[in-house]
């Protein structure tokens, strides 16, 4: 009895262990920054948050991280499909590398983009006279994107196709089917649930990225500046309420988009 | 439809899976191919699917050579080991898959539905998503499917492999019957003798890549045409040295050759079972006896041969150390070269009444 007594009484310690780092550290400073952002009142925040500058910045980040979002759900699609279907040499090699954004610095990003597309790197004076600038202008925002949420659609995918049984495949060619038409028909059904919640990381990183795009941006207000830099400029000049709002908007962003993430897998393991 | 397969060959890499098979298979047959696991059974299968290309030889069906064929044209529906259903599909919408394919018209495709959900028993079904189906349901799913684009020829690799002991006896005579009443051309791989034995027409015995024997299981039970065939249908025991049994004395004159004795060939028992045969029994004793649910099985040494045998449970018990008559009615015997059956000599000439 008294065994079962405290073996019960360690693992609710253990439970309220985990709950209370849990709060601490995440609930406590997400409740702040909403304290923070109507400390002022519901007119200063809506104030702060139609301030031209501002709201500019957010549908700028919103527009480009789409743009990211679409980019990688397309190439990590075929870079999964790649991965797990062929076998070739450099194949376990490409597949380690693949997570590489994850531990770069994002400083690190920003800066390979800037030595890379610059206007003195032959991708850049190529682009020059094709007429437009990639550095410090959207398409370099848009590739730093890219770049640091590349692995997110490929890796909920790879678990995908990895199971995908290919005796599904044969019992479409059995039943008529062309090779087209059983990827669209069997093949790309079963990777939807991946492509989708990767998708919604890719966006809400995107929307989030701040160390490699502050270097290739160019921040230009109302132009090239994007919410994260934008809060962190608003930071620097002494209006934390300003910056409260924009990051509420982001977090409100982030948190339906987890919430979706959550409700495809569980609605996949559930049926 | 006709189907028949010369010469075929297959090689993995080095591994020679299937060599040289040649057979003919009529209209509505139901054939069985048995065979021990990675005998090359289900490469035969699949290569009569044009799911994998033949090294050398031809595939026929109706007598046109079907070898370039893809699978996608050949007319023939698959059932799969695992069943392989569309998991983002409902039962329905599975069945529907090779119809839509093919540009049925949506009412035909409903008719046509709603005709082999009602045959395959999965009324009420055609909504759920396989994973909430049992095992047996998904065979059933999978059997509709490939029957929907109506193939005529059906090709089922082990089709009750994944599924408990007891339905799949239910599904086996399900499945005879269906197909009966279809009158569809099928094969099937197993490498369940009893599965084999109980539902096909014909039997084909698979191994080693090789087709060893093709005819009824009553033909092959009775008269194996090899020794592989012989040990692999029923049970039996090899005894090296039968010239040392009685009444089989003859097989001295030739040299290394084996025999295969099959339980049911062997009679234990006591002086009074044997009124008229009792010159041609050997004696023995009972080594071990085992309960085997519906009979003993018992196993006897005569001399340093190790028999074994069934005895009825209502016959007396035998125990372990009991001194009994033996009579053995036949052996398979073969060597390099031949194989034959061979009879109890005493047990069918005159001797064998002289007590």
């Amino acid at each position: 009895m008294t065994n079962m007594l405290r073996s019960r009484w360690w693992s609710w310690g253990f439970r309220s262990a985990v709950m209370l780092y849990f709060v601490l550290l995440i609930v406590f400073p997400i409740l702040g920054i909403y304290g923070q952002s109507l400390s002022d009142g519901w007119n200063a925040f809506v104030h702060n948050l139609t301030e031209p500058i501002a709201w500019k910045a957010v549908m700028l980040t919103v527009k480009l991280a789409l743009i990211a979002t679409a980019v990688n759900v397309l190439i990590g699609t075929m870079a999964a499909w790649v991965l797990i279907r062929y076998r070739f040499p450099g194949r376990s090699f490409l597949n380690s590398l693949v997570d590489l954004p994850f531990a770069l610095p994002t400083a690190v990003v920003g800066l390979m983009i800037l030595l890379l597309l610059g206007p003195r790197s032959w991708v850049g004076q190529g682009a020059e006279q094709l007429g437009f600038t990639i550095l410090f202008h959207e398409p370099a925002i848009v590739v730093a994107m890219v770049f640091v949420t590349f692995p997110f659609v490929i890796r909920a995918i790879q678990p995908l196709l990895e199971e995908l049984d290919p005796s599904e495949e044969e019992a479409s060619y059995t039943l008529g089917a062309s090779k087209a038409k059983t990827f669209f028909r069997v093949i790309l059904p079963s990777m939807v649930p991946g492509i989708v919640s990767g998708a919604m990381l890719v966006f809400s990183r995107s929307l989030a990225e701040f160390g490699a795009v502050v270097l290739v941006a160019g921040n230009i207000p109302a132009k090239t500046l994007v919410a994260s830099v934008y809060i962190f400029g608003e930071i620097e000049s002494d209006n934390p309420a300003g910056a409260a709002a924009v990051s509420v908007l982001l977090l409100t962003f982030s948190f339906v988009i987890l919430w979706i993430v959550n409700y495809m897998q569980t609605r996949r393991t559930n049926g | 439809m006709h189907v028949e397969v010369r010469g075929l060959n297959k090689k993995f890499g080095e591994f020679q899976a299937v060599t040289d098979v040649h057979f003919t298979i009529e209209k509505g047959q139901l054939i069985g191919l048995l065979g021990p696991s990675g005998g090359g059974k289900t490469s035969i299968l699949r290569m009569l699917a044009g799911l994998e290309q033949p090294d050398s030889g031809d595939i026929l069906f109706h007598g046109q050579r079907v070898n370039d064929l893809p699978p996608q044209e050949r007319g023939i529906g698959f059932v799969f080991q695992n069943y392989a259903l569309f998991k983002h599909m409902t039962v329905a919408e599975n069945i529907a898959f090779g119809l839509q394919v093919k540009k049925w018209p949506k009412a035909k495709i409903k008719a046509r539905v709603d005709e082999l959900v009602e045959l395959t028993g999965l009324a009420g079904f055609e909504k759920r998503y396989p994973h909430q189906l049992s095992g047996g349901q998904r065979q059933r799913v999978a059997f509709a499917r490939a029957l929907a684009p109506e193939p005529q020829l059906l090709l089922l690799d082990e089709p009750f492999a994944a599924i408990d002991a007891k339905i799949r006896h239910e599904l086996r005579s399900w499945l005879r019957e269906m197909i009966d009443r279809l009158g569809i051309t099928s094969i099937f791989v197993t490498h369940d003798q009893d599965e084999a034995i109980e539902v096909a027409d014909e039997i084909m015995i698979i191994n080693k890549g090789r087709l060893e024997q093709k005819g009824t299981p009553w033909e092959i039970y009775k008269d194996p045409k090899t020794p592989f065939v012989a040990s692999f249908i029923g049970e039996s025991t090899v005894i090296e040295n039968i010239a040392s049994l009685r009444g089989f004395e003859d097989v001295s004159a030739w040299p290394g050759t084996r025999a295969l004795i099959r339980p049911e060939y062997i009679e234990v028992g006591f002086k009074e079972d044997f009124t008229q045969l009792l010159s041609a029994t050997e004696k023995g004793r009972v080594s071990h006896v085992h309960f085997r649910g519906s009979e003993w099985l018992v196993e006897v040494e005569v001399g340093e041969n190790k028999l074994v045998t069934y005895r009825s449970l209502e016959k007396d018990v035998l125990r372990e150390g009991d001194e009994v008559l033996v009579l053995v009615h036949r052996a398979y015997l073969f060597n390099d070269n031949d194989s034959w059956v061979m009879e109890n000599k005493l047990k069918a000439g005159p001797i064998a009444f002289e007590i």
